[in-house]
């Protein structure tokens, strides 16, 4: 495979990596720009999302509901609920009542909330330390385009994640839930003077933001074919740092920031002499680079607004 | 964790609080009141990646302890703490420290993990106390040093990666290899090792790429393995990682045949990898479980004691380790000391892996490595299998026709 075909298609991975961490980055920005926390147990939620994902599919086939155009959307819309009402109940625990600690004890709070949840489903999941096959509910098979090798599966998942970004663009954008969330994000305060229900744009920023981590997890399992109770731990980390590449609290910037990230790990294990065992350490070396020269992220200052 | 009985259900507790109270009223009294209580550890990947393994030897660790608790010929009453290593080295060492420093604990029958295994070696040394390894492969664990504490009952990766890679090159006529590792001690030395014998078998490395354990993603390594058209990639990491890795080279159209390690050979791989796995390599120390001069009977107890996950691969050596570490104690009483020389000093010990005998160093000179092709959802011994007698053709040789 010459060269440049070689290049494009490590650039078409890092691409399909880059979505999955696109949607957790936005997570995590989105709690970032309404209550100025780092949520650390999100990354488990996307975990706790794909499990759930795997769960709806697994009882759909049980009774007999295989065909994937309806139980794929039927296991996003479970994933989604579970993690949206867990992320919701992390926030009324572990963030709400600490929010006038210092920001260290709601990242300590976070941090054990997602070993919670992670040694849960290795417990509880049957058999849950062994990794789970995932249904291949996406047309298999692909065509090539100037050495390229692309898949139908890969086109779906592409598919499926730019639709969850748009659909969260139009609920900040055009929604008054979205407007609450904007206001927020700006000044609480005035936010509240102005009639908006604190309580209620907070749980329904939880809501978003970890639902979006169910579509991720889901995403990640019809990739691979495979999930795992410790995907969330590495899946939180690059995600927090896309988001923080992309400027905490931009919608934009973390999916910027995601899908950078993506690349750079795989262009990075492809282009650099034995790249494959620094792919991680070249991807967080520009995560400090960022932090010490432009901490606001690439979109940090271009945003007029936060969230 | 101090959990005597492991993380059993309902049932077994009450199956094993019966067979107790059975053995109970059946000891003579004068008997039982003089059983001395001995403490043994376990340690393990019990969370974490490679957990399956980790819970099937701790499961048959118990059972081989259950076994011997109820034997009214036992001179001693066992009790067993089990500590979960991550297979991480850090938490590796700090469970080493937990059982050693604990004067109550004799002996341990100590991880599935080379780099748990490699890395606690000196803190068993250092307390005195006997640590049989019944999982890890780094020949180093029992090569490196002449500490008498320190024992293996299961082989290394050197007898595996030649016996490997002579099949791979002069049985099935690969010569072309991709190589994949993870960037532990483990996979970096299997790596080492397998490259040294494919070069002196005639075989060439196209490609040498390290990954990290855990790792998600391998669609950068493998596309750029793919580029040198190798006849086979072949990988040195456990399950988890191998299960990736040979899903994504389907879904990447690699067309290669598969080849792993001791540590891809476990149920999890077939179960989690589905279609993918049918025709992918492995090579164990030992015989297949069923095969073994007590596999049988381990197999049934195993399954009569009702445990939840399966006693995978490395079960058997763990059931082993514990066996004859009790057979040392009843025979000069639970002193770490005398146990360490005893346990050392094996020869031809009578188990169901077959004769134990150490070498100087402690090793077990396991003399057999089995090669495992993996059909229709099963580990199948090569020489059983349907490839074997050409009823099948391995995806690798396929590929070689296209």
């Amino acid at each position: 495979m010459p060269p440049l075909e070689l290049l494009l298609q490590q650039a078409l991975n890092g691409v399909m990596l880059g979505v999955m961490y696109a949607l957790i980055a936005v997570g995590f920005t989105l709690f970032f720009g309404v209550l100025d926390v780092i949520h650390f147990s999100h990354g488990d939620i996307f975990m706790l999302g794909a499990f759930a994902g795997l769960s709806t599919l697994l009882g759909l086939a049980a009774v007999g509901l295989r065909a994937p155009v309806a139980a794929l959307p039927l296991a996003f819309v479970a994933a989604i609920l579970v993690t949206g009402l867990v992320g919701v109940l992390a926030e009324r625990v572990c963030v709400k009542p600490l929010a006038r600690s210092s920001p260290l004890m709601t990242l300590l709070a976070t941090l054990s909330l997602g070993l919670v949840i992670r040694e849960s489903v290795l417990i509880f999941y049957p058999r849950g330390a062994d990794p789970k096959p995932f249904p291949q509910l996406l047309p298999q098979g692909g065509f090539e385009v100037g050495g390229v090798a692309i898949r139908y599966e890969n086109l779906a998942i592409l598919g499926i994640g730019l639709a969850a970004m748009v659909t969260v663009d139009l609920i900040i954008r055009r929604t008054r839930m979205g407007a609450a969330i904007r206001a927020v994000a700006q000044d609480p305060e005035a936010a509240q003077m102005m009639g908006v229900n604190l309580d209620r744009t907070v749980d329904a920023t939880f809501f978003l933001g970890s639902g979006l981590a169910a579509v991720a997890g889901i995403l990640s399992g019809l990739y691979y074919s495979e999930i795992h109770f410790i995907m969330g731990i590495t899946g939180g980390v690059i995600g927090f740092s896309a988001a923080a590449i992309g400027g905490l609290g931009n919608v934009y910037g973390a999916i910027v920031g995601g899908l950078l990230f993506g690349v750079l790990q795989t262009t990075s294990a492809a282009l650099i002499p034995r790249g494959s065992e620094f792919r991680d350490v070249v991807a967080f070396a520009v995560v400090m680079l960022f932090l010490i020269v432009r901490p606001r992220g690439i979109l940090g200052e271009q945003s007029v607004e936060r969230v | 964790m101090s959990e005597p009985v492991g993380r059993l259900n309902r049932r077994q507790l009450l199956q094993g609080a019966s067979a107790l109270g059975l053995g109970w009223a059946l000891v003579p009294g004068p008997a039982r009141a003089q059983k001395k209580t001995v403490k043994l550890a376990f340690i393990g990947p019990l969370t974490g990646g490679t957990a399956s393994n980790g819970l099937g030897g701790r499961n048959s660790f118990l059972l081989a302890v259950q076994e011997r608790n109820a034997d009214p010929k036992t001179k001693h009453h066992y009790e067993t703490e089990t500590l979960d290593d991550e297979c991480k080295p850090t938490v590796a060492v700090q469970a080493a420290l937990k059982a050693s420093s604990d004067p109550a604990i004799v002996a341990g029958v100590t991880h599935y993990c080379s780099v748990t295994a490699i890395a606690t070696v000196d803190t068993y040394h250092k307390a005195g106390m006997p640590a049989m390894v019944w999982g890890a492969v780094l020949p180093e664990i029992t090569y490196s040093h002449e500490y008498v504490e320190i024992t293996r009952v299961n082989g290394t990766m050197i007898n595996q990666n030649q016996i490997a890679a002579d099949f791979a090159v002069k049985t099935l006529g690969f010569k072309t290899f991709a190589i994949l590792h993870d960037t532990t001690d483990y996979g970096r030395a299997h790596a080492k090792w397998f490259s040294e014998f494919l070069e002196q078998a005639g075989g060439k490395v196209l490609s040498t790429q390290g990954t990290a354990k855990d790792q998600k993603d391998y669609t950068a390594e493998l596309t750029r393995a793919k580029a040198d058209r190798p006849e086979v990639v072949w990988y040195g990491g456990l399950t988890p990682d191998g299960v990736r890795v040979k899903v994504q080279m389907d879904k990447l159209g690699v067309r290669a045949q598969f080849q792993g390690t001791s540590g891809i050979k476990s149920d999890t791989f077939n179960e989690t990898t589905g279609p993918s796995a049918e025709g992918a390599l492995a090579f164990v120390e030992g015989a297949p479980t069923e095969k073994l001069p007590g596999g049988k009977r381990f197999l049934e107890a195993y399954a009569k004691a009702g445990f939840k996950e399966p006693s995978e691969a490395y079960g058997p050596f763990a059931y082993v380790a514990a066996n004859l570490i009790i057979d040392a104690i009843e025979a000069v009483g639970p002193d770490r000391a005398k146990v360490a020389r005893h346990l050392k000093q094996t020869k031809n010990a009578n188990t169901i892996i077959g004769p134990v005998e150490f070498d100087a160093h402690g090793q077990n000179t396991v003399p057999l490595i089995s090669k495992y092709v993996s059909q229709d959802g099963k580990w199948v011994l090569w020489e059983d299998s349907e490839y074997a007698s050409g009823k099948r053709t391995l995806p690798g040789h396929k590929f070689k026709k296209m």
